[in-house]
């Protein structure tokens, strides 16, 4: 299954649909980067609401994700954690260190603009 | 159907009233013959135990008045229970029972105690009535031992259950007192926690949070722990999953009111405290909310 990325100005939008196939997220990866590289994206936001389940597999893709984004000097904020989700990432030890987080994607859209309005 | 068995050692066994008893009488028809005998002598039965249970100094917190009237329905029930051979009615009974005693104070050892001193009330009257028939006498406590036992089966059991029913109910009513997650300003939430956290409590605290930071779409948590006395190893790391599993929603958690004890705790579990945010007390906690929520708070008055 395809996640679907949208663009929206300066940066991509990439929305979950509930249960991710491990080759879903490779796939993803790729394609996040691969249009922040076309689109010169200053920042993007993965919206995870559709969430209701992240494995140690699914939270480190977000983190490579989040790593070689930041290589291209972009900045990716992961939004839509769920609290039934966060409570059992924080039991497993994945708590996406490093990574920026927001509650949603209003949130995150703030957190980028904020962002970068800082750089310029 | 009862069979006719001559024996050797049967040799004109007699009643008290000089009627020839048959051998094997059936347990129902026992049960019934002392049934009748419980129900004729009640009053003295009734006021035997009484007396019994003052003499052991049981049900202390009750008047005499009282324990008159409960003994009355107790040793009614119990009657009835050994009639009917069933247990629902006694059951219902003893949960009712429970529930008007216990918040009297009355204890589970005397609660048990008074249902076997009935017991042992009942069991003398019968020796006593059939003492000149050990044959008999056994088959009638071959028929009463069982259900009697039963009897304080039950009533200890309703007894307990309806404790233990008490004891969850003021625990959930406890654990919703003392975990409020309050706003004090936009996008600022504070969750003041005050006594003793156990694992089950840090867990409940913990998902009542995350749900006030959807709800109420906070960036910043203030935890205020002055209220909180100690915490072990186990409650600290729900503290520190905590702070981490609010950074997942967006929200930043600030601890204050750290004990010198807890802090002490908290350095020993080794938690990395340049990723918890620390202030000493709860007006520097919010003060700090305050800063990096943008807020700047000035006197603009005299205070009136």
């Amino acid at each position: 299954m395809e996640v679907p990325i949208l663009k929206q100005g300066e940066y991509l939008i990439a929305t979950f649909q509930a249960a991710l196939s491990d080759a879903d997220l490779e796939n993803l990866r790729r394609a996040l980067v691969h249009q922040v590289v076309r689109f010169r994206s200053r920042g993007v936001i993965v919206d995870v609401t559709a969430m209701d389940v992240m494995d140690s597999f699914a939270s480190r893709t977000l983190r490579e994700i989040a790593h070689m984004i930041r290589l291209r000097g972009a900045e990716t904020v992961i939004v839509g954690i769920q609290p039934e989700v966060a409570f059992a990432m924080v039991q497993l030890g994945l708590t996406l260190e490093g990574v920026a987080t927001a509650l949603d994607l209003e949130e995150g859209l703030a957190y980028l603009i904020e962002k970068f309005k800082n750089m310029d | 159907m009862a069979r006719r068995e001559s024996s050797a050692k049967d040799s004109g066994t007699r009643t008290n009233n000089g009627k020839e008893l048959a051998p094997n009488e059936a347990p129902s028809e026992l049960l019934r013959e002392l049934v009748a005998h419980l129900r004729q002598n009640r009053t003295q039965l009734r006021e035997e135990w009484v007396g019994r249970i003052s003499e052991t100094r049981l049900l202390t917190a009750m008047t005499k008045e009282e324990i008159f009237a409960e003994a009355t329905s107790v040793y009614d029930s119990y009657v009835e229970a050994l009639e009917t051979e069933t247990f629902e009615a006694l059951q219902a009974y003893a949960r009712n029972l429970s529930e008007r005693i216990i918040p009297r104070g009355v204890e589970t050892h005397e609660v048990v105690g008074i249902v076997l001193l009935l017991r042992d009330v009942l069991a003398r009257s019968l020796f006593a009535k059939y003492q000149a028939d050990f044959r008999k006498l056994n088959r009638i406590l071959d028929a009463y031992e069982p259900a009697a036992n039963r009897i304080a089966n039950t009533v200890a059991v309703g007894f307990v259950q309806e404790r233990e029913r008490v004891i969850r109910q003021q625990q959930e009513a406890i654990r919703e007192l003392s975990t409020p997650v309050l706003q004090v300003r936009e996008r600022l939430l504070i969750l003041p926690i005050i006594g003793v956290i156990d694992p089950q409590r840090a867990r409940q605290l913990t998902e009542q949070l995350l749900r006030g930071i959807r709800t109420n779409r906070a960036k910043v948590v203030v935890i205020d722990i002055t209220g909180v006395a100690a915490m072990d190893v186990t409650v600290a790391n729900h503290l520190v999953q905590t702070v981490e599993a609010s950074r997942l929603l967006g929200a930043t958690v600030i601890v204050t009111g750290l004990s010198p004890e807890i802090a002490q705790t908290l350095v020993t579990i080794g938690v990395d405290l340049g990723k918890m945010n620390t202030v000493g007390d709860l007006q520097g906690g919010i003060e700090q909310a305050e800063r990096l929520l943008g807020y700047k708070v000035m006197a603009v008055a005299e205070p009136r």
